[in-house]
């Protein structure tokens, strides 16, 4: 076959140039000060306090969308009703839809006057300006990699099994358990990291709603954006790379979690 | 149980989706028509979709071009390194877009890396268009690569080593048997592609001046709008956002519905 050294050629000089050169000056950045310097920037409050946030929300958002999203795949695949297809449709409108656009949308949503923020309000329920917010609108973003990792999976699981299952006498909780649940394991997973990984870093859909305020509701990437404005060039980058490597021991740590799961499978 | 779970399914999805698409639609008409046409019509938000159009045909090019290229080379070819570099090629999806435009600040802003060396040749990247276009390019940097490598390792190379033998050259197999092959798929990847680089905010919002008329995109000016408290005129623009959002979704799922197969999705 012809081409492969134009084709890589053209491959390692684009990956080099837009992505690796580009990170490589991210790290040079942040321990140009030495690593005690980064470490400190990294134990300051609000520091700490913003990359808290950032990965626990994520790290709930993306459990909750696991939840939903597993019975949106499922109703989308098993069940015939009317508007179907539109539905499936929309479920990639967080992938399409600019950040931005979500972010002040679902604040007109849930702020105190909003659509449903004054019939929460009432009640005592704040989610605008709040970490609940940043959590709802993170929820609204991650969904769609749970549904679409899921519902392949689905779609190629045969009904026969659950049927054999059903016949031999068993519940139709047993049935969701042993046998659909080991199956839909792997895909949830993966799908969990794919969420993971974009609701950590999402900015525009959380800036909005979060209302910012440091120490509560700011999240990490807002912080590297703040710093940047500041001209704290270091500060930013240190954040910058301390995302990356929890995101980097994270995603790891669940890829090994799925390779150990197929192994005990087999 | 079936009525259960397409309610808890359907419920979830007009709150999280269909709602918030809705309120953009109609917090842009609040006013009525007449206002709602104005703020589009408005001169910066004339500028700002221009240069988002220009942003997509200068980025979706470039990484269709060598997502193209990065596919040939790692679907026909088997090289030490494959798999490090398929890893490299998904790693913009699992890095924050405000890092994104990050590394780029230090590399190419005035206390960057490069810095000096730019100001000395007085060229001006970052908080200037090109540095936007980098922004963008490195957000949207696997979506046609990620497309077409499962799909061109699923064809394998039967066809073109076909052509080989019947004495076809290289730009003639690529353009004869491999392109009509994955035409469907490039689209499809570009579309995605497209859609990022059009909608993208956080990437962009770090490395724009935000300056009006020059270095605002539509997701910026809706920014900037909704910070100004003009919430309609915010809404009017991020309504074309919408719109391009669901004509995004619509052209999908027509490509997925009439190629499925071409696209190597089933």
């Amino acid at each position: 076959m012809p081409g492969f050294g134009l084709a890589m050629g053209v491959t390692l000089a684009w990956l080099g140039l837009i992505v690796l050169i580009p990170l490589a000056a991210l790290l040079a950045k942040s321990l140009g000060n030495g690593p005690a310097f980064w470490w400190q920037t990294l134990a300051t409050p609000r520091v700490a306090a913003a990359l808290e946030l950032s990965f626990f929300s994520a790290l709930a958002a993306a459990a909750v969308d696991m939840v939903f999203g597993l019975i949106i795949a499922w109703v989308l695949v098993r069940y015939r009703f009317p508007g179907r297809r539109i539905v499936d449709a929309l479920i990639d409108l967080p992938f399409a839809l600019p950040t931005a656009v979500a972010g002040i949308t679902l604040t007109a949503l849930y702020a105190g006057n909003g659509w449903l923020g004054r019939y929460l309000e009432p009640l005592g329920i704040q989610i605008a300006f709040t970490r609940v917010g940043v959590f709802v609108a993170l929820v609204f973003v991650a969904l769609p990699f749970i549904v679409r990792t899921v519902q392949p999976v689905l779609q190629d699981l045969d009904k026969e099994y659950e049927e054999a299952a059903a016949s031999l006498g068993a519940t139709r909780w047993q049935c969701f358990w042993r046998v659909l649940w080991p199956a839909l394991l792997p895909a949830l997973l993966t799908g969990f990291t794919l969420a993971l990984a974009r609701a950590v870093g999402e900015y525009g859909s959380v800036i909005f709603i979060a209302g910012n305020l440091p120490m509560v509701s700011e999240i990490a990437p807002l912080l590297i954006a703040v710093k940047l404005e500041q001209y704290d060039y270091v500060g930013a980058a240190a954040i910058g790379t301390a995302m990356l490597l929890i995101s980097f021991v994270l995603l790891l740590g669940l890829n090994l979690l799925q390779r150990w799961l197929r192994r005990g499978r087999m | 149980m079936r009525r259960l779970l397409i309610g808890i399914a359907l419920g979830f999805f007009a709150l999280f989706l269909l709602l918030p698409l809705v309120v953009v639609f109609a917090e842009a008409l609040t006013k009525g028509i007449a206002p709602y046409f104005t703020a589009i019509v408005e001169p910066d938000a004339i500028a700002a979709l221009k240069l988002s159009l220009a942003i997509v045909a200068i980025v979706v090019p470039i990484n269709a071009l060598c997502g193209l290229c990065a596919a040939w080379a790692i679907a026909k070819f088997r090289f030490p390194g494959r798999s490090l570099l398929l890893a490299l090629i998904d790693l913009p999806f699992a890095v924050s877009p405000v890092i994104a435009g990050l590394v780029y600040v230090l590399l190419l802003g005035s206390r960057g890396v490069l810095g000096p060396l730019l100001q000395e040749w007085d060229i001006q990247i970052i908080f200037a268009v090109p540095g936007m276009v980098l922004a963008t390019l490195f957000v949207t940097f696997p979506f046609v690569a990620r497309e077409l490598i499962p799909l061109m390792e699923q064809q394998g190379n039967d066809e073109e080593h076909a052509a080989r033998l019947l004495g076809a050259n290289g730009l003639q197999i690529f353009r004869r048997v491999t392109l009509p092959n994955i035409k469907w798929a490039l689209m499809y990847g570009a579309l995605l592609c497209g859609a990022r680089a059009l909608g993208e905010f956080g990437a962009v919002s770090v490395v724009s001046g935000h300056i009006r008329g020059q270095t605002n995109t539509l997701p910026l000016q809706v920014e900037i709008l909704y910070n100004e408290y003009q919430f309609q005129a915010a809404f009017a623009v991020a309504s074309m956002l919408a719109l391009f959002a669901l004509i995004t979704l619509a052209v999908k799922a027509l490509l997925e519905r009439r190629y499925a197969r071409e696209l190597g999705h089933h």
